[in-house]
């Protein structure tokens, strides 16, 4: 049967539609007002690092999320970028080309590009292990070449520019911190709304398909290495963006942006976040700009109370911060969320607890390893421990058993309580199928 | 793929002399099969006797060892996959092959969208494409998969898997359909209405399906191919192949009548009640 125009469904009128307008209203407003109400200008240079970051995130999860590859070399892509962008912020200092600083960033995006397009052809080739340990190597590969030309990566102390360069456009020097979050504000919402409009199109909805079962893929027409490298040149040029980007935010750029450790760091926010979700890298890049800046302020141990982090969050959330929020949302919509928030509580307040206990331990044993010329006490949560007494330790993991066991004991009772509560839903959701 | 098409080829699908060997295993042993635009075959045989792997020789999943496939006249062997679905073969496979963590919708817009010329395109909103989506929409229809149009794919029942697996099969409007056992796993009264099903969507098209249950190739095919140690000893109509000496000889005739028998009063209920 053929359907008239008229009577089509109309797929892009769904109610969802309304909120999602909201939704980018908000981010766009939360983009512009952050600056107003954190002014800092250690906040300043938080949010600065968190628009980048977002973008760096998202482009890492079109590979992660959207097309199940698991990438460990993406800040190969951003740090390549953010090479190229200083060096073109050179050749603008020099007078050799002419180019707005605002457009720089540009020039990022062509190397995240250009290197995405050289290298990806190899790395897509392959998917799930094969492509990961291919990722690994060209890690590792252009991590040494940052060695070996330090014509290009700058050796030891890398690469340093100047941003402000040139007459100021409409009073915009980028001298001021401030005007260069504003342009990683807009860099940051085009392309979060350019990575976004991606999971609309065909190329994105096959990136997913790819994902799932690359086989069937191939027999509905499509050629998987040709989804997979085309998703990988549209990271790479993002990553440029945000590589190009923070060159211009930082104004130096040394080897360690194309290493390991970063493509790592990359891998484990986004994965934080969660990949399953569009906004999950969002949240995510938020994170990781706290944990690297506020963290590691805080307490010398702080890899280590993310690895520990990473770890619960692997078993008992594998979604993600993002699919906690939206299993609550659901749960929320059916109105069945009240009853949980107890549980909520004493979930969190077990944990709190583990956390204190464990804590006190860890910054015993960081303080005995580092700081022994110190003396043996130390400052922890307002008290003070004596890392040699008995009685430190003692309370320390008393506190961490206590937690561990009450926090069982809160987790049993919610996960028979959440069970209930999703039973209740699909009933919910079975009647208003048949209702239809 | 039209202008094969139209140029006259003799044979929607041909095999000639086909080999397949895994190691120095030979399943598929100089395989030959002719089949005309718009018939239907079955192709039948005991277990092992290859069945599955001509199909995936005919698909391109897997390359033949020596010996031509053809589709419209136009040799395919050494083709990839992708290459052959877009000169119009498409094919369903034994155990379901979907997008898991995909809606029914999207699974089935996935399956249009190359046929549509699509292709990679990432300047085009899918919400837009009409075509694509109403083409998807139909195919649900038809599916009777509606009312669970936004429900992952790893959340069906095991009968709408199948019929989804089939919907995958035929949404792209490919003039050549490989069916491997369609209704495996099924009960019969589910197979039933799968076979109207199947002879619904693929109407007007070349059919080529592996079946074990002859209610189901009986009510499918016009024609049979047997199948025997990799090779077709037998493709002629249901009558005839019965009455075939080797396909007795090899191929258990008694069951065939049998089964044959009580798939006619299938067919006839069937009939009487449209």
């Amino acid at each position: 049967m053929r359907r008239t125009p008229e009577t089509r469904p109309h797929y892009h009128f769904k109610p969802w539609n309304v909120g999602r307008w909201v939704l980018w209203g908000l981010f766009a407003l939360v983009l512009a007002v952050a600056p107003l109400l954190w002014s800092s200008g250690f906040a300043l240079t938080m949010l600065s690092q968190m628009g980048i970051a977002i973008i760096a995130c998202l482009a890492y999860n079109i590979l992660l999320g959207q097309g199940g590859m698991l990438s460990f070399g993406h800040a190969v892509y951003t740090g390549l970028g953010s090479f190229l962008a200083i060096h073109t912020l050179n050749m603008v200092a020099d007078g050799r080309l002419s180019l707005p600083v605002s457009l720089v960033p540009l020039a990022g995006a062509a190397g995240g590009l250009f290197f995405a397009a050289l290298l990806g052809y190899v790395t897509t080739k392959k998917a799930g292990t094969t492509f990961a340990m291919i990722t690994l190597g060209i890690g590792e590969l252009v991590w040494s070449m940052s060695l070996m030309i330090p014509e290009f990566f700058g050796g030891e102390g890398g690469i340093s520019g100047n941003r402000v360069v040139g007459a100021p456009v409409l009073g915009i020097s980028f001298g001021p911190q401030l005007q260069v979050y504003y342009l990683i504000a807009v860099y940051c919402f085009i392309s979060t709304a350019l990575m976004f409009a991606l999971t609309r199109t065909p190329l994105g909805r096959m990136l997913n398909a790819v994902r799932d079962n690359p086989e069937r893929v191939e027999f509905v027409g499509y050629n998987t290495q040709r989804v997979r490298y085309i998703a990988f040149m549209i990271s790479g040029l993002f990553s440029g963006v945000a590589g190009g980007l923070a060159a211009i935010n930082f104004e130096l750029v040394t080897a360690e942006v194309v290493g390991a450790g970063r493509s790592g760091a990359y891998l484990l926010f986004v994965f934080l976040g969660g990949a399953t979700f569009f906004f999950g890298p969002i949240i995510g890049a938020v994170l990781m700009v706290v944990a690297l800046v506020l963290l590691s302020e805080l307490t010398q141990a702080w890899l280590l109370y993310l690895g520990l982090i990473f770890v619960f969050m692997v078993m008992y959330a594998p979604g993600g911060i993002s699919s906690l929020i939206m299993m609550n949302l659901r749960v929320a919509a059916f109105g069945k969320l009240r009853p949980l928030l107890g549980s909520y509580l004493a979930l969190a307040g077990t944990a709190a607890t583990i956390l204190v206990g464990a804590g006190a331990m860890i910054e015993m044993v960081y303080h005995l390893q580092l700081n022994e010329a110190l003396g043996p006490e130390l400052r922890f949560m307002g008290t003070t421990l004596n890392a040699h007494g008995f009685d430190s330790w003692f309370g320390a993991v008393f506190v961490l058993v206590v937690g561990v066991g009450l926090f069982e004991l809160a987790r049993r009772q919610f996960t028979r309580q959440w069970g209930v509560t999703q039973e209740e839903i699909e009933r919910e959701i079975k009647r208003r199928e048949a209702a239809i | 793929m039209k202008a094969a098409a139209a140029g006259g080829a003799k044979f929607a699908v041909e095999l000639r002399d086909v080999r397949k060997s895994f190691g120095k295993t030979e399943i598929i042993r100089g395989a030959n099969l002719a089949v005309h635009p718009g018939e239907r075959v079955a192709i039948i045989g005991p277990n092992g006797a290859g069945k599955s792997t001509l199909f995936n020789l005919i698909s391109g999943r897997f390359g033949s060892s020596s010996g031509d496939i053809l589709l419209h006249g136009q040799k395919i062997d050494g083709l990839k996959p992708y290459e052959i679905t877009r000169l119009g073969l498409a094919r369903s496979f034994q155990v379901s092959n979907l997008f898991t963590r995909l809606s029914v919708f999207e699974n089935l817009r996935c399956a249009v969208l190359w046929s549509l010329g699509y292709k990679y395109a990432f300047w085009k909103f899918l919400a837009d494409l009409h075509d694509a989506n109403d083409r998807a929409e139909e195919v649900m229809e038809m599916l009777k998969l509606e009312k669970r149009r936004d429900v992952l794919a790893m959340n069906l029942t095991y009968a709408e898997q199948r019929a989804l697996e089939i919907g995958i099969t035929i949404a792209g409007g490919a003039g050549v359909i490989l069916l491997d056992e369609p209704t495996a796993g099924m009960s019969r009264s589910e197979t039933a209405r799968f076979v109207n099903l199947i002879r619904e969507v693929t109407a007007g098209k070349t059919l080529l399906t592996v079946e074990h249950d002859m209610g189901v190739v009986f009510g499918l095919a016009d024609k049979i191919a047997v199948l025997v140690y990799g090779e077709v000893i037998a493709f002629d109509t249901p009558e005839r192949v019965r009455a075939n000496e080797r396909v007795q000889e090899a191929y258990l005739g008694s069951v065939l009548a049998d089964q044959q028998a009580e798939a006619g009063q299938a067919a006839h209920g069937r009939a009487a009640g449209h």
